[in-house]
């Protein structure tokens, strides 16, 4: 493997002059599972890596004032998987970081190295997207914060700026909802998503059908991407037809490739099976707790 | 670049100095001679590489040495107490869960954690407390078999 350095910096702000001075040639890390085998199939040659793990802050899974679930930019996945607080108020999430891989790679393996990787597989970001999260950010003019979906702009590519690094997500609480995350993969568990679909569903009186919905898709577009014209039907209408026709639109909205995993006509329509699948389960659970 | 850190391994304390770029893997194997954990695949695929660190598996190829630093590992050396198997060792032999045996340290490894964590699991709780552990030889029947029967005796008390 290519020699590199290892810095830890203290503050967020030697953080960010660090990400600077080395312009392209220091990479943060958090968990180290993706970064380190990208050095070692030499895919990237940074000079130095820089562990900002124990950055204050960067660690913190709690609910913050406002109701929000605030987390850390190196939380890991079994933190967030295992955690009763996200099981319990975003149970959609749980699932998602329960998904990945396998119970010693979630132990190092953080959420915001999920994000930050930009992969359309990420098994958090779907979750994410769908309670409406935002991705705090910090670097060389302060913090700044943008919705998560606005954080994704193609594979590998995110909206961090230069000397800029995600510090965290914080994830709205959404009243009543009911959610499902639903995977894909080439084994039942462990594997990377060859597709999912996360699915949020919570009672509105002003919506027709008495329900809004938030539908994910990941592993189907560059980004994971929302299916806003499924959403749309499903406040209109969830009898039989109307989910049929919600997930129809969902299929509609992906615009996956062929690729080693699967080939994209399976993704497409696999979009439609879990998406009703999904819709549902939710629809159930929802009628459960009336 | 270098860096001085201290650590405890299997309950003893270290004082090393690693490379920035070596991995927790390779400081086991060739700065400690701790030769039981094993490298497969580089990649946190196939888990023959898994310690315990400060009492979680985790996969020591994607660790690097220096964030070792101030934490506690365990490796399958120090599984076996005043020469007496673990449980779960002691079933891997009688219950044939081991054959060519590259996997079976980082199988003890999480097995051990898995039964720490879940003291009665089942055989899906068991697989998928594995997942991140592959063997080419078992078929995986009688590692199951192994990690059950090693949870029934850790159940029981002690007599006789």
């Amino acid at each position: 493997m290519q020699p590199f350095d290892y810095v830890k910096p203290e503050t967020l702000e030697a953080a960010s002059a660090l990400l600077l001075e080395h312009d392209g040639q220091a990479r943060p890390f958090a968990g180290m599972t993706d970064l380190l085998i990208r050095i070692e199939r030499g895919f990237v040659h940074p000079q130095v890596v820089l562990d900002i793990k124990d950055l204050p802050g960067m660690r913190d899974l709690l609910v913050v004032r406002n109701g929000d679930l605030r987390i850390g930019a190196a939380v890991a996945m079994n933190q967030v998987a295992l955690s009763p607080v996200a099981q319990s108020g975003w149970p959609l999430l749980a699932e998602g970081c329960a998904s990945v891989a396998s119970y010693q790679l979630r132990n190092r393996a953080t959420v915001g190295g999920n994000l930050c990787n930009a992969s359309p597989a990420a098994d958090s970001a779907p979750a994410l997207i769908c309670y409406g999260a935002s991705a705090h950010i910090f670097g060389p003019d302060g913090p700044r914060k943008i919705p998560l979906e606005q954080f994704f702009l193609g594979p590998g590519k995110t909206a961090l700026q230069r000397g800029e690094l995600l510090t965290a997500v914080t994830v709205p609480f959404v009243r009543g909802a009911a959610g499902h995350f639903l995977k894909l993969g080439r084994t039942t568990i462990g594997d990377i998503s060859l597709m999912n679909v996360a699915v949020l569903g919570w009672p509105d009186s002003a919506a027709p059908s008495g329900t809004s919905w938030r539908i994910a898709l990941g592993s189907v577009a560059p980004t994971v991407i929302r299916a806003p014209e499924a959403e749309r039907l499903l406040s209109l209408d969830t009898s039989p037809a109307g989910l049929e026709a919600a997930s129809v639109a969902a299929a509609a909205a992906a615009r996956p490739i062929d690729d080693i995993r699967a080939t994209a006509a399976y993704r497409t329509d696999m979009v439609r099976v879990l998406t009703r699948r999904g819709v549902e389960r939710v629809l159930a659970e929802l009628m459960n707790d009336e | 670049m270098k860096h001085d850190i201290t650590f405890t391994v299997n309950d003893e304390p270290y004082g090393l100095t690693v490379q920035s770029h070596h991995t927790l893997l390779h400081v086991l194997r060739e700065q400690l001679v701790l030769t039981g954990t094993k490298n497969g695949c580089s990649e946190g695929e196939c888990g023959a590489c898994t310690v315990l660190l400060d009492g979680e598996p985790v996969n020591s190829c994607l660790v690097l040495g220096v964030e070792a630093d101030g934490h506690a590992i365990t490796t399958v050396e120090g599984l076996a107490v005043d020469g007496h198997l673990a449980p779960i060792q002691q079933t891997m032999v009688e219950l044939g869960g081991t054959q060519c045996g590259f996997c079976t340290p980082g199988i003890l490894i999480a097995a051990q954690a898995l039964l720490q964590r879940n003291p009665d699991p089942s055989e899906y709780d068991i697989r998928a407390g594995l997942v991140g552990n592959l063997c080419r030889c078992t078929g995986y029947t009688r590692i199951v078999d192994a990690v059950r029967e090693a949870a029934r005796l850790q159940r029981q008390p002690i007599t006789g």
